[in-house]
């Protein structure tokens, strides 16, 4: 029941946010709303990082190299390759290896 | 017309396909790993349909997040949206019956086939929105599916859910590739990581949304006075 309400509740904003727009903003965009459409996405990129990175342990073996080595094999390949999907997938792979086989 | 419309559509689709199956298989399996079944994985695809969304919702459902705590994060995390509309609301003008559904599938990428507002020669520019809208959306959901019956045979998955961690940082990476401004990037990392180490790793987020608003805010008088 819980989980029914929290995918509910991630649809419900979900779908606020995309139809909103179309209801509000039809004339003009506020200049601080504009603005917040540039810098806010980049910004919750960075927050989306470092949140799937939060339960990394750098005190202890390995002392987080897997992803650290992952995540730069996803940084390369995306500089390299310029795909999301050649990256994604190198970084995963990479990141399988390391933690089943290598640490 | 009907047909050359779709075919169309169908075309201009098949970047997204692969990409879909694909980032949809992880999210399948992560869900599987979280314990939820193939309707959940369908479900989620069929009324959530946000790529981001659904990996960080996979966290949200395994924690027993609460409904502000969910509501923030997917406000935050999906607020891009908001400005994908913004500059679609001349391109949907006139799009009818079909019209709120387009509003609904409008993700990352279909956006980005259809922003530039082009429609190939001869097709119907509504159809053709929609089928791309639609066909997108089909490959999201069969990804997800296929993913989560994955999920269910795979002998172990551990280390697939790093798939979500390579998605943020190819569009971490991609964006401060594109950009010549990471202010914003290096706010959203520095002051969620300073949330973390603030508050732990069970309650750092909602702190975290509300100080990058705050820091990104009070940036807005530097860009002007550079502007």
């Amino acid at each position: 029941m819980k989980s029914a309400i929290i995918v509910g509740v991630m649809a419900a904003v979900s779908a606020l946010l995309r139809f909103l727009p179309f209801v509000v903003f039809r004339k003009r965009t506020p200049p601080y709303i504009a603005y917040l459409g540039r810098v806010l996405p980049p910004a919750i990129i960075g927050m989306l990082v470092v949140y799937c990175l939060k339960d990394v342990t750098l005190t202890a073996a390995p002392y987080g190299l897997p992803e650290l080595i992952a995540c730069l094999t996803v940084a390369a390949v995306q500089l390299w390759r310029r795909s999301s999907l050649w990256s994604i997938l190198a970084g995963t792979a990479v990141y399988l290896v390391l933690v089943n086989a290598v640490f | 017309m009907t047909k050359q419309t779709i075919r169309a559509a169908f075309i201009t689709s098949v970047p997204v396909l692969a990409g879909y199956i694909v980032l949809g298989i992880g999210f399948g399996i992560l869900l599987r790993g979280a314990g939820y079944g193939v309707g959940w994985a369908a479900a989620m695809s069929a009324l959530i349909y946000g790529g981001s969304m659904q990996y960080v919702g996979v966290g949200l459902l395994a924690s027993g997040a609460s409904i502000i705590t969910t509501a923030l994060t997917s406000f935050m995390v999906n607020a891009r949206h908001l400005f994908y509309s913004i500059s679609m609301i001349g391109v949907y003008k006139g799009a009818g019956r079909a019209k709120p559904y387009m509003i609904f599938a409008l993700t990352d990428e279909t956006y980005s086939l259809l922003c530039d507002g082009k429609v190939p020669e001869g097709a119907d520019p509504t159809m053709y929105r929609f089928f791309v809208s639609l066909f997108n959306q089909c490959y999201w959901i069969v990804g997800g599916v296929l993913g989560n019956l994955l999920g269910a045979v795979l002998p172990s998955t551990a280390g697939v859910e790093f798939s979500m961690t390579a998605l943020f940082v190819a569009a971490f990476t991609e964006q401060w590739r594109t950009s010549r401004d990471h202010l914003p990037a290096l706010t959203g990392a520095g002051c969620t990581l300073l949330c973390l180490l603030l508050f732990g790793p069970e309650n750092f987020l909602i702190p975290a949304m509300a100080l990058i608003t705050v820091v990104l805010t009070l940036l807005r008088g530097r860009e002007e006075a550079t502007a």
